[in-house]
């Protein structure tokens, strides 16, 4: 027996393809998500108000706390539990049925997950703003939601761009648990490919490859994003500045 | 309500499968990351260059991509070790290939946490162990070591934590931790919200635990370190 056919890659080429694709959407939705809603929870969960930053730093602990595998399994399969939520289904819910569908229930639950991880990152870069740009904000009449929003949520944003990359990375390979809800995603697609011809290496090995690629792409990416935004925090060129 | 209460013996015993997998593994792992720590500061740079490829494609691949190459594929490399030997058949074990997985890719991170915090150690230190007559090894054992540890306690803490969650991938090769064991007994019980919940509450319970026994750790190795009051 052959330990590793390259035609059992060849022939599959797509079903790997559409893999990579639900692989990127769940990831990217995901994320998308994850990003926009983790700006006001960042905002709440930084609230001198403990009624309002207490359920932010509940749900971050929570999400943060448990493993993403339960998440999905608790949103997906949980959900049949309750007699409501099944007679929404039978009466045709718009809303509740979506809980019947495996792709929804992997992008909220993904989605919850990686917000969770985004308010405390975000959080986090925003407790870190210098004090005297806030004062500068005041003495120039800002009230509290001008200085956040010209201020304080840029600035951070900028300053959380090498920690959240790790974030968008740990992301692409968490989405590889989609398999577990019947989603066939790439790592689907090798579980498929493996079943179907006994062939664990050129499935696995080719799978991961992919990923790897991936993770590179976005690594670059966030390189550029650091070139872009982080442009004031690179360390001086050799030379540079030794006229003055 | 009942149910739970019916199951509890299992889930605990799920449960006990889940630390037993974290424990081994971070085990498996810290030795991984002292010895990659150890090649990537080395001078030979072959032993630099494998560390650094070992240490990309652990953390650039899927842990569950991983854990079902080593699962799946080992099996059919015993298969052919088994046939040329003429053994009986020997089936993988899913604890076996959970740990082995989990150890290697976290022996990865652990390297680049060991290897920050043997060169956030002075120099200096080790020059005046030395002008003491200490020899290399006392160096390393009562000096570089020590220290060490308390620059890579944060890291090992954080590691840990993530480790400690993603043991509940070895679900998916048919290891009956309290993941597996909560589906089972959501299945037949028609209750799975209620048993996955009970399996959050395992895992922040264990996640709560760590992070008390982590803050002792860390008083003890910072004893003597004074820090800077903001």
């Amino acid at each position: 027996m052959e330990l590793f056919d390259l035609s059992v890659i060849t022939g599959s080429l797509p079903e790997f393809w559409r893999g990579l694709w639900m692989t990127l959407q769940l990831t990217g939705f995901a994320l998308l998500f994850g990003f926009f809603a983790a700006i006001p929870l960042a905002v709440l969960r930084l609230s001198p108000n403990r009624l309002v930053s207490t359920p932010v730093a509940a749900y971050t602990y929570f999400f943060r706390g448990t493993p993403m595998l339960v998440q999905l399994l608790l949103v997906y399969y949980g959900a049949s539990q309750w007699e409501w939520m099944r007679a929404a289904w039978e009466a045709g819910h718009p809303l509740w049925t979506l809980f019947r569908e495996p792709y929804f229930c992997a992008l909220f639950a993904f989605g919850l997950n990686t917000c969770a991880y985004t308010v405390e990152i975000l959080a986090g870069s925003m407790r870190n703003t210098p004090h005297g740009e806030l004062e500068a904000a005041k003495a120039m009449g800002m009230t509290r939601l001008k200085a956040l929003q010209r201020i304080v949520i840029p600035s951070a944003l900028r300053r959380m761009i090498p920690t959240y990359s790790n974030e968008v990375i740990l992301m692409l390979q968490g989405s590889a648990i989609a398999s577990a809800v019947t989603l066939v995603d790439l790592t689907g697609a090798a579980r498929n490919v493996y079943s179907r011809h006994f062939a664990p290496f050129e499935a696995f090995v080719f799978v991961g490859l992919i990923y790897l690629m991936l993770t590179f792409v976005l690594v670059g990416l966030f390189k550029l994003a650091e070139q872009r935004w982080l442009a004031h925090l690179a360390p001086r060129k050799a030379g540079a500045g030794r006229s003055s | 309500m009942d149910a739970l209460i019916e199951y509890s013996p299992s889930l605990l015993a799920g449960a006990w499968v889940t630390l037993k997998v974290a424990l081994m593994s971070v085990l498996l792992a810290l030795v991984t990351g002292l010895i990659g720590a150890a090649c990537k500061l080395s001078g030979f740079l072959p032993l630099r260059l494998w560390t650094m490829l070992y240490t990309t494609v652990m953390r650039g691949v899927p842990d569950l991509v991983m854990m079902l190459l080593v699962f799946y594929g080992g099996q059919v490399l015993l298969n052919v070790v088994i046939d040329h030997f003429h053994w009986d058949f020997i089936e993988i074990d899913p604890f076996v290939a959970g740990v082995l997985t989990i150890g290697l890719i976290f022996g990865a991170y652990f390297t680049e946490t060991f290897r920050g915090a043997f060169l956030a150690v002075s120099a200096g230190q080790l020059e005046a162990g030395r002008a003491y007559g200490m020899s290399g090894w006392q160096v390393f054992r009562r000096i570089l070591f020590p220290q060490m540890l308390r620059f890579a306690l944060p890291g090992i803490g954080n590691n840990w934590l993530v480790l400690l969650k993603s043991t509940a991938i070895v679900s998916m090769i048919g290891l009956s931790d309290m993941t597996r064991v909560a589906d089972q007994a959501g299945r037949s019980t028609h209750q799975p919200f209620t048993f996955y919940l009970a399996v959050c509450v395992l895992y922040l319970l264990m996640t709560a635990l760590s992070s008390y026994g982590l803050g002792v750790l860390m008083r003890r190795y910072s004893a003597g370190v004074r820090e800077t009051q903001v």
